[in-house]
């Protein structure tokens, strides 16, 4: 609104009519010396003396530039009219379709608007005559009498409400603020619900069968036999539960005999399969690399590097503390199935985690 | 002049009402100063508004939603596949809408760019000292809205539920379980539970398009307000002071030009939407709790809390059935932490130790604030090795080194290498203003040699050109600190005894050092009618100079040896 209130005054070149010093004046002719004089002392509320060159010095080359400027908006006004053809032109729902169609409307929207840019600069830098203006500042700081006619008002003000007088509105209105402060707080309270124990427990418990992750296929020793394989493996029946998954998420290793140490706890293993959580003893990403060669099991989010053969001790990296073993045995039908949850809460460090 | 009276109808009409002609006319002949480095700020505003434009075109085909679709759309790799309605309707923007992709790809580009330019500006606003009174409010807001851009930056990319920013999430929800005391329970409140539970996104949501974009709205306008208001600094040059700011008008010079960089600004962005694609969220997958990619790197502006995560050890301890899991909380808070609190205080802090009260509107050259530019060297190498590091796996991979050898690396360099760029940048400022002072005391080297009567060979020299003068001369001004009221001047004041009084004298000599400036300023001639008085010797007669025999010693000021002990007793 403001900018559209000063379209209306005149720019350069036509005559000020809110200042009574200011003739009118005829563009391209030079400010009246008078004016200049007049105005000195109070530059910024009367109409000043003209500023600015009506035009550029050499002419020639500024028409040489008009052309070019020109050209520069027939050429966004081209590559506009191109994206809006484009639009209709190049259709999606394919992956090749979708190439061509952001290739094309990115170039003619980039071509829009690096044209109008280009066209404007050239404007600016060729076209308009070059100035360099001089502008005054002033102190911010306001001046003594200023600051003191604030503090009295100020002042004034807080005598007339008797806020200073009269302590006991005073006292009572604070007091009354404390629970509308602390409202608001406590209606977050139902942004979720507390933790207690959730994060000490998973899903797994006695008998809850391994499946493989992907497949949701139950597995017996038989099937997981090849040495330094490893799978990953979810509680059977939480394929689509994702907040289970995000803690009973497990990693399947199979050993040759004699390659597990300990710490390794071998009543928890079968035939050389030993179960670590999955979820990183850092900040939980599922540590989901792992090398056959060396037994490591390394974490790609801020590797965590975990030592598979020995109970998942950490080797390198900013974990804390190993992956928790899951104890496994098999269930009549042979298949591989957990003894009993975790013995340790998995994934981080938190501060209720002894 | 017919649309002149038509404009005139519509000025007259609003300023009937609203009075702006006065006010709008001082705006209108503002006047703005010109250096390159005034644009990065400009940079930020722009990918600022481009991501409230593409931004409100993805909010009307984005679901934020976690419930489970199967999918069943134009990308067919993922077709019968289980995953959120937020991540399957991210790929309709990508695969369905006729520019969703685009836009798509230049908001995240901006986003990128924005957090970019913010930096840039924010290091050229120290390194110039331009956050100095009366400017340090601007500066508090800027960093602010840097906090602000990072998180508004973390759930803007956590959005679409893609396997890759999952994974930053459960990241973020391991970082708050850390917390002492309250950490399970900001991470159930944020998650409405475990995680990744069903609520985060639709909260995302409603924090990255409404709350955190309306303060970044309301910061940058006051942030604007204010730069408007107090005017612009300006870059030391001939005729600018502390008291004036040269420059070209608003209109329409500046308005055409910001105009036109704008436009190049979208251009570039729609390229790089164009030709360089960002987050392939259907090339990541759905998120899933049990899967993770090698290689997984967060946006840019996240690079520096990753690789504070990664190169911290692993310390934690355990008092009395309590976690403090120091691994954790103390790389995710502590670094950026102290940046952030280190920036916010810095100009206060500058001020307290040099007793500087004055404004400042001409900037300082770096070379010139020798300690602030090592401090601020110091932090860019601190931050910069942390940064690194959070990309160590990639880094690692491509220049074929052991990936704990990264790690180790980073380990010392995080600590050593901060120290090493503070003492080098301050050598290197200090061997720059030296050559400045050279080059005011005896002139530009012509190349030309001349042999004198007696035989002996000069080569000539040229005095400096006032504008350069006037840049070479510019140095900040210090006060002394308060001294005895006595005679004595080894008697020091009442406010600097004691220990503060005894540190911040020292800081100050830290601060303040600084090449002095030849003491008669013009010592191969030249005078440029700001002479400060005359020592006397009159190399002054030869008018222009071109014959100056500068190069002979002529014994002018000091030599601008040692500068390293010496205090600074600049005029």
């Amino acid at each position: 609104m403001a900018d559209l209130a000063a379209a209306g005054e005149p720019g350069q070149g036509a005559g000020r009519p809110d200042g009574p010093q200011a003739p009118h004046r005829v563009i391209g002719t030079p400010a009246p010396a008078a004016s200049r004089t007049m105005l000195a002392g109070e530059p910024e509320v009367a109409a000043a003396p003209r500023e600015l060159p009506a035009d550029p010095e050499d002419m020639d080359s500024a028409r040489r530039a008009e052309r070019v400027v020109a050209a520069c908006f027939i050429i966004a006004m081209l590559a506009g009219l191109g994206f809006i053809a484009a639009y209709v032109i190049f259709q999606v729902h394919t992956v090749n379709n979708t190439l061509h169609s952001n290739l094309a409307l990115g170039v003619t929207m980039a071509v829009t608007f690096i044209a109008m840019g280009v066209g404007a600069t050239i404007w600016v830098r060729r076209l308009m005559p070059d100035v360099e203006l001089t502008e005054e500042r002033h102190p911010l700081a306001s001046t003594p009498e200023n600051k003191a006619a604030f503090a009295e008002t100020f002042e004034e003000g807080a005598e007339a409400s008797q806020f200073v007088k009269r302590p006991l509105i005073r006292r009572t209105l604070i007091a009354a603020t404390v629970p509308v402060a602390l409202a608001p707080i406590v209606l977050l309270r139902d942004l979720g619900p507390l933790p207690e124990k959730s994060l000490d427990h998973t899903v797994w418990k006695k008998g809850t069968r391994l499946v493989v992750y992907g497949t949701n296929r139950p597995l017996t020793p038989a099937d997981f036999s090849s040495p330094g394989g490893s799978l990953s493996v979810i509680p059977e029946g939480f394929a689509d539960n994702d907040d289970a998954l995000a803690k009973a998420a497990t990693t399947l290793i199979k050993f040759r005999p004699g390659e597990l140490q300990a710490p390794t706890v071998m009543n928890w293993t079968v035939d050389g399969i030993v179960a670590y959580s999955k979820i990183c003893t850092h900040l939980g990403c599922p540590a989901a690399l792992y090398e056959q060669t060396t037994h490591h099991i390394l974490c790609p989010c801020h590797q965590s590097t975990f030592d598979a053969a020995r109970g998942a001790q950490v080797l390198f990296g900013p974990a804390t503390r190993p992956l928790p073993q899951l104890p496994l045995t098999t269930n009549a039908q042979g298949f591989l199935v957990a003894q009993s949850d975790y013995h340790e809460p998995v994934g981080p460090s938190f501060w209720e985690r002894s | 002049m017919s649309t002149n009276r038509a404009l005139e109808g519509v000025g007259t009409w609003l300023d009937d009402r609203l009075h702006g002609a006065r006010g709008v006319r001082v705006l209108l002949r503002k006047v703005f100063p010109d250096h390159w480095t005034f644009l990065l700020g400009e940079i930020a505003l722009y990918s600022f508004i481009i991501l409230l434009l593409t931004g409100t075109f993805l909010t009307l085909f984005f679901e934020p939603s976690m419930s489970k679709v199967i999918y069943h759309g134009s990308y067919t790799n993922l077709d019968g596949v289980s995953m959120s309605r937020a991540y399957a309707s991210t790929l309709n923007i990508s695969f369905d809408v006729r520019g969703g992709l685009l836009m798509r790809q230049i908001h995240h580009w901006a986003a990128d760019l924005f957090m970019a330019a913010i930096m840039a500006h924010m290091i050229r606003i120290f390194f110039t000292g331009a956050y100095r009174k009366p400017r340090e409010v601007n500066w508090l807001i800027g960093i602010i809205l840097f906090t602000l851009g990072l998180l508004e930056g973390l759930f803007g990319y956590s959005l679409p539920d893609d396997l890759l920013s999952g994974a930053g999430l459960r990241i973020l929800e391991g970082v708050l379980q850390s917390i002492p005391i309250v950490g399970t329970y900001l991470a159930f409140f944020l998650f409405g539970g475990p995680f990744p539970g069903n609520d985060i996104v639709p909260r995302m949501y409603m924090l990255h398009i409404l709350l955190i974009p309306g303060l970044i709205l309301a910061l940058v306008t006051a942030h604007l307000f204010i730069m408007v208001f107090q005017k612009h600094t300006q870059m030391p040059g001939k005729g600018r002071t502390n008291t004036n700011v040269v420059g070209q008008p608003m209109y329409p010079y500046f308005m055409a030009k910001t105009g036109a960089f704008f436009f190049f600004t979208f251009g570039i962005l729609a390229l790089a939407g164009a030709f360089a694609q960002i987050n392939p969220v259907w090339l990541y997958g759905p998120y899933n709790p049990v899967a993770m990619a090698a290689g997984s790197q967060p946006d840019f502006y996240m690079g520096m809390l990753e690789g504070a995560l990664r190169v911290f050890p692993a310390w934690q301890w355990v008092v009395f059935g309590h976690t403090f899991a120091f691994n954790v909380f103390i790389p995710a808070l502590l670094p950026l932490g102290a940046l952030f609190t280190g920036a916010a205080f810095w100009p206060f802090i500058e001020q307290w130790v040099t007793g500087d009260r004055l404004e400042h509107h001409v900037n300082d050259r770096p070379r010139n604030a020798p300690t602030r530019t090592a401090i601020g060297i110091a932090v860019i190498t601190f931050y910069g090795v942390l940064w690194a590091e959070g990309a160590n796996d990639i880094l690692a991979e491509h220049f074929d080194i052991s990936l704990y050898l990264t790690t180790e690396i980073a380990r010392i360099a995080w600590i050593v290498g901060p120290v090493i760029a503070y003492i080098v940048t301050k050598r290197i400022c200090l061997g720059l203003q030296l050559k400045d002072v050279h080059l005011l005391e005896h002139g530009v080297e012509t190349g030309i040699i001349r042999q004198l009567p007696s035989g002996e060979f000069i080569e000539e020299t040229r005095p400096v050109d006032e504008e350069s003068r006037a840049v070479l001369e510019s140095r900040p001004h210090y006060e002394s600190l308060p001294r005895g009221a006595g005679a004595d001047p080894e008697v020091p004041a009442p406010g600097m005894r004691g220990a503060i009084g005894k540190a911040r004298e020292r800081l100050y000599n830290v601060i303040t050092e600084s090449v002095p400036l030849p003491a008669s300023g013009h010592a191969n001639g030249h005078g440029n009618g700001h002479a400060i008085e005359g020592n006397g010797h009159s190399v002054e007669d030869n008018g222009h100079g071109e014959q100056a025999p500068a190069a002979v010693p002529s014994g002018s000021g000091q030599s601008g040896d040692a500068p390293d002990d010496e205090r600074p007793d600049q005029p």
